[in-house]
């Protein structure tokens, strides 16, 4: 880190480097282009992988944070910031030819605080349509859109910015030709797990074009969390991932934990992170029978949905909730664990390991759905990386990314488990993993459940929380991938900007490189073997 | 055992002796064709609910289990519910066609069953080139499909029609040659001559090797042919929404519904009739003692209980595969099938013609 603080100076005088938690550089829009590069590419430590990227509008400044790691070693961390004065035309250098993950990330930035990336392929909007006025997530944003019953037509036109002589020129595209054969995956499709619009243009069978198209239950969580305090906020995180909800709520807990410097009862971690567990596995089973689902196997559907009943009948009895757990509160959990808990749950163990078994036998060794997912949808380790796609879908691809390994949380730093890694990158490796991971997570949960020690459940806070002005970051490993909270605070009891890092929109933004020259029928498998859930898309 | 025929005879010389021919055939074709339409309609009901009921079981669900006892009156409920349906007039289909292909489905899958020998003396239509008969008919279930989706004006229609087309028309050549297998066996295609000659012996066992690959290969090309899982690319729920019929509401769907249900049955009769040597009962040469016990059983007994049994193969193929990539279904058929086929019909007639049968 040392060797690439000297590295930045030397090259950029001007740019200012702080050093707190993570190594922290700020440097100016001209200023930016080459820190971007510089941290991308170079022979000591290569940030090639960017885990958030969201707006600020702070102190009267338009601003984009990237929050950088490098692959080969997770822990290492480092934070750009770069900000623009310009409120009525802001403009910053697109940083999406250096990291994939930044074309889908700077158009929801363009989105929501109207800063336009120069260079940046494909400048549309991304969750909001092309009449809505105003840019929702900045500060000075007045509503003066009434609600329209109109039907818009999906905007088809982007724009292109480029940069030539100090002057910024702009040019029109279309997405699609007029004669290709596209055909709309979504809004209402069985097979694309939630609201979710794709637009696939065609030749016969064979996928030429890819277009995700958000926003179809958008909710604007984070411009609602600026106005509410953090206990209030919590509530928004089961309803981000909601199969993970109990893994979101976890993380934003952990977050204003940390900045608060709230303790949490050795209990309450234990409590927390089987229930992650219970989570994770109960998202992966869904995610499982789900995807057999998509390739035509309602047998394997259903034997995955009888399963996953048993981990909701824990939730319903311990936290109230089946899906929408709310039980994290800061500080803690909300109630304590049922008498009969360790025994459900250990019982629950013995049980799923046998089951586990009779998904192999009638799915994974079934020789149709070996022929439908060997080799299909193949994603290679350095894709993985530059767009970001992380948890099963980036470990099939051997992407060394679990944050409960290279940067633990809670206590899983003293459980043993192992990361399930495969090189393949295709169809059926991102399968396995899941399935692989299942068995994982019910060693975790062997390990911890009999040790759960006494004390309180829940270190109760002062009411009014309110955390010191700084910016802080908080990472874990939901069933999808890497889940992020970013949290900026100004010493008040309601935070000035909090941006969730959401594993699904990554997921998404990959499916046009994955799925381009492949069949429909593999498109539809390769999105059920990415797993994504669109409520944390569309936040 | 007993003889349908002696009651249609009967029935037929009653008739003649009190009106004239024109009047005597009259009669004799409506009550053909109201006879053959309640049992379709029967048949299909059946159908529904054991394949509801099975499937559940497959599943460890119940499945229906509210109207009647065990459910049993759920297909009868499902039915009403798809009569009083609207049927919702779509804006820009090619009105005629899209209109039409539910009949054409239907009344290819309803010709292909009213030439089934049902039992001994129960069958309509029993000419020289029956089996040639049922094919040629099962297999213009095709124009219907193809209409439909090209009617629709619907992108995922289209795609579900085109490969339904690719996949009917490759899987007909396996079904038409396995059968060809047996037809060279038997050296009639007459259906009722066919089920004579396996009177001393079910084909799949005179025609031991070349007759099981036929059968095997016959039930793929057959399941493929009914467009169910694991090879209802047409429809695949998951990837075209509902494939060819995505536009079609209320008994209009009802009709791709109930012949879908129908081609199964006409399959697994088909492949009854050639393979498992249709209503006759199971003889061994030689045991005149147990093939006159078995000839108690009656004849449409044999029929329906043959017929189930392959039902059932095919459901329990159809909850437990997922659904296969329309490339690798022609790869199946014109990489393996087709071939394998080709070679067994040679070998077939070779054994024909050394007497290598039993």
């Amino acid at each position: 880190m040392e060797k690439i603080k000297e590295l930045i100076s030397n090259k950029l005088p001007n740019a200012i480097i702080e050093e707190g938690k993570y190594l922290t550089i700020t440097a100016t829009k001209e200023d930016f282009r080459t820190l971007a590069e510089i941290v991308r590419q170079n022979d000591v430590l290569c940030f090639d992988y960017l885990a958030h990227i969201c707006g600020v509008d702070k102190d009267g400044k338009l601003g984009v944070v990237y929050f950088l790691s490098s692959s080969a070693d997770m822990s290492k961390n480092i934070v750009l910031h770069t900000s623009t004065d310009d409120r009525e035309h802001p403009e910053l250098f697109t940083v999406s030819d250096l990291w994939d993950t930044a074309n889908i990330n700077e158009r929801e930035i363009y989105d929501f605080f109207g800063i336009r990336f120069i260079n940046h392929p494909d400048m549309r909007r991304f969750f909001l349509s092309k009449e809505w006025k105003g840019f929702p997530l900045r500060k000075d944003y007045a509503d003066e859109n009434p609600l329209s019953l109109e039907s818009v037509e999906i905007d088809d036109h982007l724009s292109r910015l480029t940069f030539e002589n100090n002057e910024v020129i702009e040019a029109e595209e279309k997405v699609f030709e007029d004669e290709d054969y596209v055909v709309n995956i979504g809004p209402q499709h069985p097979a694309t797990h939630g609201v979710l619009h794709y637009r696939v243009s065609l030749d016969g069978e064979i996928i030429k074009k890819v277009d995700p198209h958000c926003g179809y239950i958008h909710r604007g969580i984070e411009k609602l969390s600026e106005g509410l305090a953090y206990p209030q906020i919590l509530h928004f995180t089961d309803r981000l991932d909601y199969l993970s909800s109990h893994i979101n709520r976890h993380a934003l807990c952990m977050c204003i934990e940390k900045a608060g410097e709230i303790e949490v009862p050795l209990r309450a971690e234990y409590i927390r992170m089987i229930m992650d567990e219970l989570t994770r596995i109960a998202s992966h089973l869904l995610g499982w029978s789900c995807m057999c689902m998509d390739m035509g196997a309602l047998t394997a559907f259903i034997y995955g949905m009888r399963d996953r009943e048993k981990i909701l009948d824990i939730f319903e009895e311990n936290c109230g909730g089946r899906l929408i757990t709310n039980y994290n509160v800061i500080g803690g959990v909300m109630q304590d664990i049922r008498q009969d808990f360790q025994k459900q749950v250990s019982e629950y163990i013995k049980y799923q390991r046998e089951k586990l078994k009779e998904y192999h036998a009638i799915y994974t060794g079934n020789v149709i759905a070996r022929g439908r997912m060997e080799g299909v949808g193949i994603f290679s380790k350095e894709q993985a990386i530059s767009f970001g796609v992380t948890g099963p879908a980036g470990r099939a691809s051997g992407f060394h990314c679990d944050i409960r390994k290279v940067a633990p949380y809670s206590l899983y730093d003293k459980v043993k488990f192992n990361e399930v890694l495969r090189t393949e990158g295709d169809t059926f490796a991102r399968y396995i993993v899941r399935l692989d991971e299942i068995e994982e997570s019910l060693n975790i949960i062997e390990q911890l459940i009999d040790g759960i020690p006494d004390g309180d459940f829940r270190n109760k806070p002062k009411p009014i929380i309110k955390l010191p002005a700084g910016e802080y970051f908080q990472r874990v490993e939901t069933a999808r991938g890497e889940f992020g909270v970013y949290l900026v605070s100004d010493g008040e009891k309601t935070p000035s900007r909090l941006h969730f890092r959401s594993p699904s929109m990554t997921l998404v933004s990959a499916m046009d490189t994955i799925s381009r020259g492949e069949k429909i029928a593999d498109f539809i498998a390769i999105g059920g073997s990415m797993d994504y859930v669109v409520p944390d898309i569309d936040r | 055992m007993f003889d349908f025929q002696i009651v249609t005879n009967w029935f037929d010389e009653l008739l003649r002796g009190c009106m004239p021919e024109f009047w005597v055939l009259t009669i004799e074709f409506v009550l053909v064709g109201v006879i053959l339409l309640t049992l379709y309609a029967l048949i299909a009901l059946a159908l529904i609910y054991g394949e509801r009921k099975i499937c559940a079981f497959f599943q460890c669900r119940l499945g229906p289990n509210r109207v009647g006892t065990w459910g049993v009156l759920q297909p009868i409920a499902d039915m009403f519910k798809i009569l009083l349906k609207e049927i919702i007039s779509i804006n820009h289909i090619d009105k005629v066609l899209f209109y039409t292909a539910p009949f054409i489905v239907i009344a290819s899958s309803f010709l292909a069953f009213g030439a089934l020998p049902f039992g001994k003396g129960m069958q309509v239509l029993d000419f020289n080139i029956g089996i040639f008969y049922i094919l040629a008919v099962s297999s213009l279930g095709i124009v219907g499909i193809l209409m439909a989706g090209w009617a629709s004006n619907n992108k995922f229609s289209m795609i579900g029609a085109m490969r339904s087309g690719a996949q009917l028309i490759s899987y007909e050549l396996s079904a038409g040659i396995s059968l060809l297998t047996v037809v060279a066996l038997a050296g009639t295609m007459q259906l009722c001559e066919i089920v004579e000659a396996q009177a001393d012996g079910w084909f799949i066992f005179k025609g031991h090797i070349p007759a099981i690959i036929a059968f095997i290969i016959y039930l793929i090309a057959g399941h493929a042919e009914t467009n169910r899982g694991p090879f209802d690319l047409p429809e695949a729920e998951s990837e075209l929404t509902a494939g060819y019929h995505t536009e079609y509401s209320g008994i209009q769907f009802g009709f791709f519904y109930l012949s879908e249900y129908l081609n199964m049955f006409i399959i697994a009769g088909i492949a009854t009739t050639m393979f498992l040597g249709g209503w006759m009962p199971f003889h061994i040469s030689g045991w005149d003692g147990f093939n006159a016990i078995m000839d108690y059983i009656p004849s449409v007994i044999w029929f329906f209980g043959k017929v189930t049994l392959l039902i059932f193969l095919s459901l329990w193929v159809r909850w437990t595969f997922p659904r296969l990539r329309i490339d690798q279904l022609l790869h199946l058929e014109w990489k393996y099938l087709l071939p394998i086929n080709m070679v067994n019909l040679v070998v077939m007639a070779i054994i024909v013609v050394y007497g290598w049968h039993f």
